[in-house]
Parts: C-alpha cells; structure tokens; sequence
C-alpha cells in the first residue's frame, strides 16, 4: 500500500534554520545540518528544505549548502528557494537532491515548469503554491507572501499539472505557525483540482491534525514545520518526528476511509 | 570494488554514503578504464529515459558495460531509471535500452486501473520479494521503499520479476536475470530497509 508522507519542512534564512508565523517573524530554531541528522535517525519519510530569502533577495541558489544538505540526508530531498532556470534545477538535482520546489519563478511564468520538467524529469518537479484566502477564494502569493499575483489556486494547480509537473504542494498563508491544523477545506479543494501527488503545508500543530489531513484526503503528503521543531505551549526548540508505531496509526486511517 | 557508473545522472553520492556508513568499498567511475576494475556495478539514473540513454552513451562506457556484464557476468544493479534502462524500449522515449533483461517500460497513464491513479507514483509502499531472491535476504517480512517513478517495467518472463508492488495494480518493482539486478525505488534514499538491500548486493 502507498503511504501517505509525513513530511518536516525547514525554512532556511540568513544561513540558519528558522520558523515562521502567518511568514513573518522569523525564530531562529537551530542549525539546518544538525535538524536533517536528527530527522536520519528518526527515518522522516522525506524532507523539504526551503530558502525562503533566495527569491525576495534575487540571489542565486546556495550550491555550497545544498551540497551539504544531500550528502548529510538519507531520505528523500525536495529543495526549493530562487530557483528560476531549467539550468539551475539541473545542476541541483546533479548535487544529489531528488526533487526541485518551483514556487514565485513557476507561477510568475509557468512555462518554467515544462522546461525544468524536461530538463530534469517531471516526476523531480514540485510546484509550490502559498495561498491566502480572501472571500472565500485562494489566491496565490509569493515573494513570503508579500506579492499577490493575482492568480487562483485551481489556476496554478490546472497549470503545474499540465505543465508536467511531478508534485503539488499547497502552503496556507493564513494557517502558516498556528499550530491549530491544516486548513481542510484548502485540502479538500486541492484533492479535487488535480490527479497530481498533492502536499498540504500549513498549520499542523499535533499529530491527530496530520490525521485529520489523512481522513480528507488518503494518500496525501502532510508536511509541517512547527509540529516538528517545537515543544509545548512556550514552543521550546526541539525536533521531533513520530515514532514507526504512532505512524503506523495514522496510516491505517488510509484504510478506514477507504 | 562495487563501482557506480558515475554518467551525470543520478544520485552517486548517496550510494557512496551508504557504503562508506557499511565501511564496503566503492568509487565511481566516469570513464572506462574506471570501470574496468569493478567487482561490482551499479547503474543510477533519475529523469528522463532517452536523456538518461544520451548521457550512457556520451560517456564512452556502454561497451565496457556490456562486457562487464554480458562477457564478465560481474553483478550490476540498476537502480529507477536505471532499471529500465536493462531492457528493450520505454514509452517516455525513443531510444532504445541497453537491452540485457527481456521487457519493455510501461507508462502508469496507459494503465488502466479501477480508481483515478496519482502519477507519479510518489511515495514508501511495500515491496514483496520473490521467495529467496538473494537482494531481499531478510527483508521477506517487511520491506518498505521509497518509489518515485511515473514508468515500471514489464518483463517478459515472469521469472525475471524479483519483487512485486502495488499501485493502481501490480508492476514489477524488482528484475533479477542471472547478475543482473534491477529496482524501481530508490534503495539510496530508504533508510535502513534500503541500506540492507545495498548491503546485500554488496555481498552476492
């Protein structure tokens, strides 16, 4: 049986690990290395790696700190942040990552995503969408949520997939540090708006909430940032990721939906 | 000496990884007279199957390969695209494979299937080994992987499938003819499922 992936996603800004709330005010939380060794011993079924200063700065991917990043990590690696050429998804795929986030560059020009589909395979292709609802409608953001492109979800998401894109990951604005769950109607639209492998990110703040996420959607990524690096109430600094029981809990919840 | 076919694709630093954490020997090779010393080969590969066909053969090593493994019956293991680079043809692409075990590569689009199929097949899911097959030594029970792939590989012998995996319906996720050895998932990126089955190849 297919999985459904619970995913830790770390934001990466001015070189160190960092959470945010709604995107804004950034905590440091850690060292990136030290959180991916620590997510190889706890066997995370993937890892997403955000850079979230690279496209509001125009800078270049950091090579040197992805390198780093997929030589340490024995899981599965999407890494995401200023990517805009085909060229630059290709040299970091070479470096040893398995998949490539598009996000501001994609929605901005989304012929960007057939291109680095081509270049790199499409299966290694993920679209990453950062949405904040207004009357009732998703828009889509980027630039951490400070330019509203004036795009909607189902148009990004109709775009990534006929694009050939390999994977759609939804991130609500709104939900982002809340630690209050995901945004399960986001969830549900998104099912609905594309056969692609999808993943919600977003406002996990327990792991019953990942479940939740399960019980809308089935085989679905569930990624979340907070819920992995923080502890109780005074969100003390520490990483944590379910253990293989209590997954396996939340992977039967698949088969009583189904 | 296990030897990866370094050809610029694909993820040799993990597999390096994994064997320098089991303290077994391996290196890359980029070129033939690399090659040449292997005991042991493996085939990586991500993206796109006649990219990935270009690349092989750009390199200068396809001959090498094919006597390695066709003359010298030294044990090779393709690994994703890798594995369907063994056979004859694929549906992404044009080229031919390297032809070495009979089969073709299917697309998951043209398969039909009972539910709406998510491709790619992105994700862990289980992996039944053929009883006895040596790459599964002590995973029978419970071998778990990591699959990202929107194309398998169909045998022409069914005795040429090593494992089984569901998805939509059953594909083959594993191919074995003689030293030949082939996986759909990715053993590199599998934690400690994957690292016994690079352990076992290591050790054929």
């Amino acid at each position: 049986m297919l999985r459904p992936r619970i995913i830790p996603c770390l934001l990466v800004s001015n070189g160190g690990l960092v959470k945010t709330v709604r995107f804004a005010a950034p905590k440091y939380v850690g060292d990136p290395i030290n959180a991916v060794k620590i997510f190889n011993e706890k066997e995370s079924d993937e890892l997403i790696v955000l850079d979230i200063d690279a496209t509001v700065r125009g800078a270049e991917p950091d090579y040197k700190r992805i390198a780093n990043l997929a030589a340490e990590c024995r899981m599965p690696l999407c890494y995401g942040g200023g990517i805009k050429t085909a060229e630059q998804a290709k040299r970091i795929i070479g470096l040893g990552v398995e998949k490539v986030a598009v996000s501001a560059a994609a929605v901005e020009t989304p012929a960007l995503i057939a291109r680095v589909s081509k270049e790199i395979g499409g299966q290694s292709v993920v679209v990453v969408v950062d949405v904040r609802k207004r009357a009732g409608i998703y828009e889509v953001w980027t630039h951490n949520g400070t330019r509203n492109t004036g795009k909607r979800l189902d148009q990004a998401a109709e775009e990534a997939e006929s694009l050939g894109a390999g994977e759609l990951v939804v991130n609500s604005i709104d939900n982002d540090g809340m630690m209050q769950g995901y945004d399960l109607e986001l969830a549900r639209q998104v099912r609905e708006l594309t056969s692609l492998p999808i993943t919600l990110l977003g406002g996990a703040g327990s792991l019953d909430d990942i479940g939740r996420l399960i019980d809308t959607c089935g085989v679905v990524g569930a990624a979340a940032g907070s819920l992995f690096v923080f502890k109780g109430a005074y969100r003390a600094v520490l990483i944590s990721y379910p253990n293989r029981d209590r997954k396996e809990e939340l992977m039967r919840r698949v088969a009583v939906r189904a | 000496m296990i030897t990866i076919v370094d050809y610029g694709v694909g993820n040799i630093q993990a597999f390096l990884n994994v064997y320098a954490r089991l303290s077994i020997p391996a290196e890359t090779a980029t070129n033939t007279q690399a090659l040449q010393s292997a005991s042991k080969v493996i085939l990586p590969g991500v993206g796109d199957f006649d990219e990935a066909m270009r690349r092989l053969d750009g390199s200068g090593m396809r001959a090498t390969l094919d006597d390695l493994v066709l003359e010298r019956r030294v044990p090779v293991l393709g690994v994703c695209v890798g594995m369907q680079m063994l056979g004859r043809s694929s549906e992404e692409g044009v080229l031919p494979g390297l032809r070495w075990v009979a089969g073709d590569v299917r697309s998951f689009r043209s398969t039909s299937s009972t539910e709406p199929l998510a491709v790619p097949h992105m994700g862990w899911n289980d992996v039944r080994p053929t009883p006895g097959n040596p790459l599964f030594d002590g995973l029978e029970a419970d071998a778990r992987f990591y699959f990202l792939h929107s194309y398998y590989f169909q045998c022409d012998r069914e005795t040429d499938a090593a494992a089984t995996t569901s998805y939509g319906a059953d594909f083959t996720s594993a191919v074995n003819d003689g030293n030949i050895f082939g996986v759909q998932f990715h053993p590199e990126k599998s934690h400690h499922w994957g690292t016994r089955l690079l352990h076992n190849f290591a050790t054929l």
